[in-house]
């Protein structure tokens, strides 16, 4: 369970969120949509306690980033934006360095490894250096080493940005998966098809705001048929005068 | 303090460094090895130089031979080779700049004559003084011509009834106490300056990659997410540094003790002490200087946006803490307790001292070490503050 309450963050004079609040439920996929430049990454770097809020609070199973930010992160797996890897590491030291960090024993983070490397199928590189790595191969490695140490809730920042069609259908089942095991899983994307194909609940976000949350038909509510339609009435809407967002 | 994450960081860095075999062949090969490989050719280069030197004779080539007879055989008796050759002055000039003669006496036509009036008769010594390895030869020619001449003088006073002492009123006597070891003074400058140097290279690429690097790939914010106090991240990423540090300083020591030992110092009447427990000395009194150099560098890579960013000030930052080196060698200065708390050149004045088989107090050692721990120390707390910052992640 995620709960992002009033989230607010500037940069210089840049004001990037201003009172974001949302909260992606366990067992579910929230989708957090929005254009580029929107403020998904950087609520997202709040929730996953790289970035500290200026004002507001982000709750993490209860827990808050602010006042505990070491017990929010062993909640949390992360696949943030471009999932860099070691090169100079294997798939499988890659995966239990992760575990290492996270506290599990040897033997702990040995078969977790084995598990995810089983789960992601991921047998046939797994125990190559990361270096000549595809980006499907490279995201399956950041994955498998968000999921090590069995966190509860999974934060992906544009997960499929720059994957092949394989990838990104290998990633959707994964995350259908993780759902249906109970996980709270929250993603950033600003691809339609993907949202309305996995998500239950969807946060619009413009010009660092929340411009309209629900589940996919509540979204359509604000105009068309299809999602795409609706998430451009609410961007014009935004343009126009930001007080009727979120009704 | 839980410890657990510093080891994991420390591993995979120290792990991640071993496999990088382009970085490890710069790192532990060019500077620890062939840094010594090359002072020890240097030094056993102008050992040979010298030799031949000054069991050589001097040849000067002689225009105008004939008008001072004396002069010549004064000269062939003290072992001058004279070439006898028949130039004008432009001659001359251009057999000095085309090395056909190094060393070219003119005897102008009134030498005889003024010598016999009692005037001053002068000759002229064309000589190339950019040429470095003439310049003892000239100098010997030139002294011994003023010796000739002074033995004239004396003659010319007994002549006149003078005893020639009371024109001598001073009479410089030199006593030179250097012992064989301190004359090795050059070469242990370059010596403690490569050990130095190579020391910190070990780490360089480490500090760059586990900083700068980490960041410019995108795994550093992954990091960041682990429950890992962010300041053991670095101080893991800085202990795994120091541990190339460590085995740089060690090789290089001991690459200095061997190539050292295949060099005839003893025939420049120089020893230096590079013995095994020398070597071990060095080792100890360079380690303390480990933490420091480590956490320094991480520091500055830790500012860069990027790895070619940080490649850029890192070439810069690294003869930083040399300078002091620098400026100890133009000054020649000795080794004093206030000096001992100067990071790097405290350890560079207890290595000479070491080098030079010289007695080392307890008390420098004492502040050396204690005082460059302190600054590592304070060096690593101010990392760790540093990763504190969400700055870090550009």
């Amino acid at each position: 369970m995620l709960e992002a309450r009033e989230l607010c963050k500037s940069f210089g004079k840049v004001s990037a969120v201003r009172g974001v609040s949302f909260s992606a439920r366990d067992g579910q996929i929230t989708g957090l949509l929005g254009p580029n430049g929107a403020g998904k990454s950087t609520t997202l770097r709040m929730l996953y306690t790289v970035l500290r809020p200026d004002d507001g609070d982000a709750l993490i199973d209860g827990r808050s980033v602010l006042a505990d930010p070491l017990a929010a992160r062993r909640a949390i797996g992360v696949l943030s934006h471009g999932a860099g890897v070691y090169n100079h590491l294997t798939a499988r030291e890659n995966i239990c360095y992760f575990g290492e960090l996270h506290g599990l024993s040897r033997t702990e983070r040995d078969t977790r490894a084995a598990e995810l490397i089983e789960q992601l199928e991921m047998q046939a590189f797994a125990d190559r250096q990361a270096k000549g790595f595809s980006q499907g191969q490279k995201l399956k490695t950041a994955l498998a080493r968000a999921l090590v140490h069995r966190p509860k809730n999974i934060l992906l920042d544009e997960p499929t940005n720059g994957l092949d069609v394989m990838a990104v259908r290998g990633l959707r089942k994964l995350l259908v998966q993780l759902k249906e095991a109970g996980h709270c899983v929250l993603f950033s994307s600003h691809v339609m098809q993907e949202v309305e194909q996995l998500c239950d609940e969807v946060v619009v976000i413009s010009g660092g705001q929340v411009v309209a949350a629900g589940t996919l038909a509540d979204i359509r509510a604000h105009g068309g048929d299809r999602l795409e339609d609706a998430f451009v009435a609410l961007m014009s809407g935004g343009d126009e005068g930001k007080s009727g967002a979120g009704k | 303090m839980n410890l657990r994450g510093v080891w994991a960081v420390f591993r995979k860095e120290f792990r991640e460094n071993l496999r990088d075999r382009r970085t490890l062949l710069s790192a532990l090969v060019f500077g620890p090895v062939l840094g010594p490989i090359l002072v020890a050719g240097l030094v056993q280069f102008s050992i040979n130089q010298s030799e031949e030197q000054s069991d050589e004779n001097i040849t000067v080539a002689v225009t105008h031979a004939d008008r001072a007879p004396n002069l010549l055989s004064y000269l062939t008796a003290r072992g001058v080779d004279v070439v006898r050759v028949n130039l004008d002055e432009a001659g001359a000039r251009h057999a000095v700049v085309t090395q056909t003669h190094k060393i070219i006496l003119d005897i102008p036509e009134d030498f005889g004559a003024r010598l016999q009036e009692g005037q001053p008769a002068p000759v002229i010594l064309y000589s190339d003084s950019s040429r470095g390895f003439e310049r003892r030869g000239v100098g010997r020619v030139h002294m011994l011509i003023s010796q000739y001449g002074l033995d004239i003088a004396q003659l010319r006073f007994l002549a006149r009834g003078i005893d020639p002492i009371s024109v001598l009123p001073i009479s410089v006597q030199e006593i030179d106490v250097s012992t064989p070891s301190s004359r090795s003074v050059l070469i242990l400058n370059a010596l403690t300056y490569i050990v130095l140097l190579s020391m910190l290279a070990g780490g360089l690429y480490l500090a760059v990659d586990a900083t700068a690097g980490e960041r410019e790939r995108g795994s550093l914010e992954v990091l960041l997410t682990t429950p890992v106090p962010r300041e053991h991240l670095i101080y893991g990423k800085i202990s795994a540094a120091a541990a190339y540090m460590l085995i740089s300083l060690v090789l290089t020591v001991t690459m200095f003790a061997v190539a050292m030992s295949f060099v005839g110092l003893e025939r420049l009447g120089v020893t230096a002490n590079l013995g095994p427990r020398a070597a071990a000395t060095l080792i100890a009194c360079c380690a303390p200087l480990i933490v420091f150099g480590a956490a320094y560098l991480s520091i500055v890579a830790s500012f860069a946006k990027s790895y070619r960013e940080a490649q850029t000030y890192l070439g810069l930052i690294i003869t930083i803490p040399t300078l002091p080196l620098m400026f100890a060698g133009l000054l020649g200065l000795q080794a004093k307790l206030p000096l001992m708390f100067v990071p790097f050149l405290s350890q560079h004045l207890l290595m000479t001292t070491v080098v030079r088989a010289e007695p080392i107090a307890p008390a420098f050692v004492t502040v050396s070490v204690v005082s460059t721990l302190v600054y590592g120390a304070l060096l690593m707390y101010l990392a760790g503050r540093l990763y504190r910052r969400e700055g870090l992640l550009g």
